[in-house]
This record gives structure tokens, sequence and C-alpha cells, in this order.
């Protein structure tokens, strides 16, 4: 019996299951169901334990449609790695009512689709922008909104707080000092922005705003061909750049129903790898940073400068690599490339030992970071953590596990998983993380795949320049290519890798044409940053500020 | 020798003693203008103001970082807050949300003050000609050097700052920066 069957069965008696759609799509289980049903098929879709996580929330337009919008759940079960797609429908002056009470997540998701589409979510305690600034009239992401279309912002907002049941909203209190960090600030990673009410050293309240780097991703990729939007894709997460095109490029081709060739699988992985490493000594060291250790800093970015020099290699781009296309990679890696990143693993575990004992084993780090704010995981999978954070709070959720793909299935390493939490433990599991990278690196490196890093379906992939200057059918191929596009068959998917900092999920709809009809990333630290004003709630400060640092917040996938 | 003449020259008195303390300055020391030795200076201490927003702020770590490392420069010492610093590296993209924010931290800079647009975006928006990305941070404060490139080398932020440089020793006009008024001080 498959997945939808079951749930059909469990659905059945409580629900009028008549009225409802169960669909298996490119590889997808998707349920459409009427918009007054959502919430309590959500909260039963937690309550009985089915779904643990709600992944994202997001909206997407149909002009033509009776009925506009589409609010789309991505639900995810840590148990068997399941996952369901709802969808309901909304009209333009309807409202939908929000999931909140079921999963605690869903509220910065929420805020976004009313942001960028306008759909009212009844209950929701929020509901204001959340990406675009407060002066900007309508809803961007709409199909009849134009891409090119600014609206000058003239003013700050001044210092707001969330209305929550019970807190008096944007009132201050005379007995607090209100203190606004950021988003110009060098704890506030360039574009962050903290507001609290402080008692002394001790957080009252706390808010935090976002979209200060909100460059309209989305936007961007529904007017650019599929090959376009990569370099945009690379300027999500870009401490870890490779890992976005990775995760694009997968979804784009589970939409194609292409399978891509092992040297491409096997290049990524180590592209994908080297990232995570390089990713987590941003993390760490700019983490370090904002505790006052400037060494680590220098450190780490001696070691980044190292793989930096092997991504110039492979590609001549040393931060945004733009390496992945559609159906493989760019390009061949050059000859004794494997070699090189082979004798760089060696100096990257030396330097990973040497710089946690610097920062792990230092005791002025661990009274700054241990037992501070911690996070249960029972929280975690409430505000939909994952990745470092998630495995720091104790649950065992890793996608190159847990939902294997490229052969991680047949590779060697451990998921380190923490205990309390807390800040230090965030630390822990990524040195170990880096070391674990390692070992995944250099079973790649030691047994590359021979034969084709990509694969020669002319109507995906360019073919190569000896061929288009060389013969006409090389040339009239390129030109097809170029003129007519890539062009996916009718259809969505979401796919997910496990990036940096967490799951990493493209929702992807396709209508037929040369561009992407919606794009949708489900960037991990969104997530995870929600929950920061609960966090460090009755914190000191200097904590509230080591836990900004901890979350690894990457502007760039935060704001898009 | 010159102790000599020094003590020599003092002891007559009067106009003829200027006349040879001039002299001996000729002798013992370098003469210059004074704006070409403050120019001097400036150029060679520059305080940046890392305005990091986006990828080009993970760059320009890496030009502060051991490899290539500004020091050699003379602009190492990065200040965080505007009125420590004399040089704006605007490095990132900067949306229509940021643009009143950087507007005022470039009012706080105290002059003299220089503005670095590092990369594509904060030079004219880059590829993001989108709804919500200021198309270039020239729109509302007034740059000095562009660095091209998305984001760009390390060695490409050396060689605007020596631009830079060379702008300062040589007292070019800044004629974008003389009338400059905030765009958001007229309504």
């Amino acid at each position: 019996m498959n997945k939808l069957e079951k749930l059909k069965q469990s659905l059945s008696g409580k629900f009028k299951i008549e009225n409802y759609k169960f669909i298996h799509a490119v590889g997808d289980d998707v349920l459409e169901v009427p918009k007054e049903d959502v919430p309590a098929l959500l909260q039963f879709f937690h309550d009985s334990g089915q779904f643990d996580f709600l992944m994202d929330v997001c909206g997407a337009d149909y002009p033509g449609r009776e009925k506009r919008f589409d609010v789309v759940y991505h639900l995810f079960s840590s148990k068997d790695a399941s996952r369901l797609r709802v969808k309901a429908q909304v009209g333009e002056n309807e409202s939908i009512g929000t999931v909140i009470p079921a999963y605690r997540g869903a509220d910065w998701f929420e805020r976004e689709a009313y942001d960028m589409f306008g759909i009212k979510f009844e209950g929701h305690p929020n509901l204001r922008k959340i990406l675009t600034h407060h002066q900007f009239v309508g809803h961007p992401l709409r199909k009849d909104y134009d891409a090119n279309l600014q609206q000058a912002c003239t003013v700050s907002l001044p210092i707001h707080f969330n209305n929550e049941p019970g807190s008096p909203g944007d009132v201050l209190n005379d007995k607090y000092v209100p203190l606004n960090i950021g988003p110009a600030h060098t704890a506030m990673h360039g574009t962050l922005r903290v507001m609290a009410e402080m008692d002394g050293e001790t957080i009252v309240r706390c808010n935090n705003e976002i979209g200060y780097l909100h460059r309209c991703f989305e936007k961007m990729a529904e007017t650019h061909p599929y090959n376009q939007v990569i370099p945009y894709t690379d300027r999500l997460n870009y401490c870890s750049a490779p890992m976005n095109n990775i995760g694009y490029c997968k979804t784009v081709e589970r939409l194609l129903g292409v399978e891509i060739p092992p040297k491409a699988q096997a290049m990524r992985v180590i592209l994908a790898e080297l990232s995570r490493i390089i990713d987590h000594t941003i993390a760490i060291g700019t983490g370090a940073m904002d505790l006052g250790a400037l060494t680590s800093f220098f450190y780490m970015f001696g070691l980044r400068e190292q793989v930096y020099g092997l991504f110039e290699k492979l590609c001549g781009a040393r931060l945004t690599v733009s390496m992945t296309r559609v159906g493989g990679m760019a390009q061949d890696a050059p000859e004794g490339w494997f070699d090189e990143v082979l004798a760089l693993c060696k100096e990257i575990r030396k330097g990973t030992d040497e710089m946690a004992s610097m920062v792990v084993d230092n005791k002025i780090f661990i009274q700054r970071t241990r037992g501070i704010c911690p996070v249960s995981a029972q929280d975690a999978i409430q505000w939909g953590y994952t990745g470092p954070l998630l495995r720091a709070s104790g649950v065992n959720l890793d996608l190159r596990k847990a939902q294997p793909y490229y052969g991680y299935d047949a590779l060697d390493f451990d998921v380190p998983v923490g205990t309390s939490g807390d800040i230090y433990d965030r630390y822990l599991v990524r040195f170990e993380e880096m070391r674990q990278s390692v070992r995944i690196i250099e079973q790649v490196c030691k047994n590359v795949p021979g034969g084709d890093y990509t694969i020669r379906d002319k109507g995906i992939v360019l073919p190569e320049k000896k061929d288009v200057y060389g013969n006409i059918e090389g040339l009239m191929n390129h030109f097809m290519l170029i003129i007519k596009g890539l062009r996916p068959p009718v259809g969505e998917v979401y796919d997910a890798t496990e990036a940096a900092n967490g799951e990493l999920g493209f929702y992807l709809v396709s209508d037929g044409s040369a561009n992407p009809y919606r794009l949708k990333v489900r960037p991990p630290c969104f997530a995870i940053y929600q929950s920061y004003p609960t966090v460090v709630k009755g914190a000191q400060l200097a904590d509230a500020i080591a836990t900004v640092a901890s979350m690894n917040l990457i502007a760039g996938e935060l704001d898009r | 020798m010159h102790k000599d003449q020094v003590q020599g020259s003092v002891s007559h008195g009067g106009a003829s003693g200027t006349q040879a303390i001039d002299d001996m300055s000729r002798e013992v020391a370098f003469t210059s203008k004074l704006d070409a030795l403050v120019a001097w200076g400036r150029k060679n201490s520059l305080w940046p103001m890392p305005y990091g927003t986006a990828c080009c702020g993970i760059e320009f770590m890496s030009v502060m970082g051991p490899k290539y490392d500004l020091a050699r420069f003379g602009a190492e010492v990065a200040r965080f807050s505007p009125r420590q610093a004399d040089l704006l590296v605007v490095a990132g993209t900067i949306t229509e949300k940021m643009a009143p924010v950087i507007t005022r931290i470039y009012q706080q800079m105290l002059e003299p003050k220089y503005v670095i647009a590092m990369g594509a975006c904060a030079s004219s928006g880059g590829f993001y000609r989108a709804y919500h990305v200021l198309q270039g941070v020239d729109k509302v404060i007034p740059v000095d050097v562009y660095i091209p490139g998305c984001p760009p080398t390390p060695e490409a932020v050396m060689d605007g700052i020596m631009a830079l440089q060379r702008m300062i020793a040589t007292h070019q006009p800044r004629p974008w920066k003389d009338n400059w008024k905030s765009p958001y001080e007229q309504a």
C-alpha cells in the first residue's frame, strides 16, 4: 500500500475526503484541499505525529484562475523521511486560517506569503510586511507586478515589537531602556536588525527585523531562463555558493526526469562538502570574532583561501562559482585536481583540530557559550530548525542519511548530534561536521568514477564549444537551445538538499516555458531566525549577540 | 657641523638669523607644501568602515584577511563606527530599505571622507534589476571609486584602493561630492 492510500485511510471519517484530491506527481505526494480545512488538517497531521516538521509555506499566483492564489504547505516526517505537499486555493479577497497553533514555525513563512502575494492569514498575530520595506505598496510576487518597479524608502521604521497576546505591542515601557542594534552594527552581520527593551543587561523583550537584503531572488528567477537562474542561486548563501547551485540544479533535473552521470555526482559531492567546510569556517570564525576572539578569524580565513584556490582552479571564480549546470557540471575538472583536493584534506584536518583547540577548548569561549540560550529538541522541531542547529539540540536528522542523494548512502560518515542545544553544542557539531566532510571528500576523491561530467541531451545541455565552432549540428543545437531555452514539462516539484545551514529546499513550478513559473526557496536560516526573540528573552545582551553568531545567519538566503 | 651653524647664526640675531635657519632646514629636512604632506598621510592611513551587506562583504574579509592583507596599504584599521572612519566601503547590494540607513551613516562620517562602491550591486544594482534593489549606491551618496566584479577579486579591491590613494595624493577635484545633499532632507 503506498503512502497516499495510507494517508487516505487515516483521514477518512475525520475529514470530508471526497472533496480532497490525492495526487502523486513527479515523485511527490500532493494533497489538494479546500482552504477551510487547512488549519484542522495540519493540526491533525501534527497531533497524530504523521508529520513533525512544517518545512515551508508559500504562495503562488495564477491570475487567470477563479481563485487566484495557491497556498502551499510542505510537510516532512523525520521518522520515515516522507514528504507531503498540501495545497489550498484562495481568492484575491479571501483569507485562510493560520497554522501557527499546529506548527509554530509557520509564523514568518505566512508573513512572507502575505508580503509577497497579499494572502491574508486569519488569526496570525503579526500579519505585516517582512521582506519589503514599510512604504512599499503592492505585492511584488503577483504576476502583474513589474519586476523593475522600484519604490523608494525614505525613512527607517522606529523601534517596534510584535503583538503577542498580553504584550503592549509597539508601546514602550518607561521602566526599560529601548535598544536598537543594527542593521549597520558589526555584530549584526551587515543586515540584521534587533530591537530590544532592556532591564539593565537583561532583555525583557526583543524583536528582529529582516529584509535589508531582500533582492528579489524569486522574481528574478521568474524573469530569467533556467540556466541563467544559477548565478542568482550562488548569491543566496554566498558563504557556500556551490551548495545552492547543486540544490537548484537537482530540483530542475528531477522535474526533467534526468539522472546526472556518476562523475558529475562525485564532483557535486566534493564541491558540496568543501562548501560545507568553508561555510563552517565562516560561521566559527566570525562567531568567535563576535565574542572578541579575532585570531580565530584569521586562522579560519587562511583555510578558506586554500579552498578558494581549488575553486579557482576548477572554474576561475573564487566565491560565486556557478559551477553546475542543469544536467551535470559546466566543465570537467582539470588534470590532477582531485589529487590536490586530497592533499588539501590533510591541511583541513590539521587546521580544524588546531582551530578546535583554540575555540571550543578555550576557557573563555566555554564560559561564554555553554548553557547559554539552549533550544530543546521539541522547540527546535516546532520552529522548523534543520541542519547543525537541529542536531545540536539532539535530533538526529541529516538529509544525507535520511533521504540520500548522489551516493551519500554508500559513503561512510557519522552525523554528530549534540545534547543540550546551547551555543557551545552548535560549535561542537560544526567542528565535527567539518571533520566528517573531510572523510567524505577523501572517500570520493580516492574513487572518482570515469565517464562524462554532464548528460548529452541536446534539449538540455549546450554542446561543447569545439562542436559549436566545429560542425553545423553543434552550432544548430547551440542556437536552438539558446533561442528556445531549456523547457521542463508542465508540473511542480519540491526538492531538498542538506546545505551547510540545514534543509535548503526549492519548490519549482513549471508552465512549460523557458523561465520558471514560480521558484520558492526554503532557506534554512529563515526558519531558525524567527525563533530568535523567544530564544533570547530573559537572557543578557552579550548572550544575545553570541546567539546571533551561532545561528550563522546569511542575509542572502534569509532575505533573498 | 649643523650644530655649529645653528649656534653661529643665532648669535647674529635679526633678519639674517631667520635666513640661516631657513638654510639649515633645507639641509637637514625635507621641505614640502603642507597639503602635500597631509595628503601623503591621509592616503597611507585610510581607516575603512566595511559596510558589507552581501557576498562582497565576504570577499572584503578576504582582502582584510591573512593572504591579501590590506595592512600593506595602511588601511587595516577597520572601524565599525562611522565617526572613526574616513573610507566607507560599500560592499554588497544596497536595497531600498537600506538606502536611508547608509545615507545616515555617510552623514555621520567626518571630513575628509571617501566612498568606494565595491562590486556590481553597489555600483549599479548589478544583475538585480529588481523591485527592491537600489540601482547603485550613488543614487543616495557620492561615490569616489567604483570597483567592477561580482564579487571583485581581492586584487581588484586593492587596485580600487590604490586608485583612491592616487586621487588623494593628487588632490583630484571631486565635483560629485561638492554639492551633495541628502536626498531625504529636501522633503
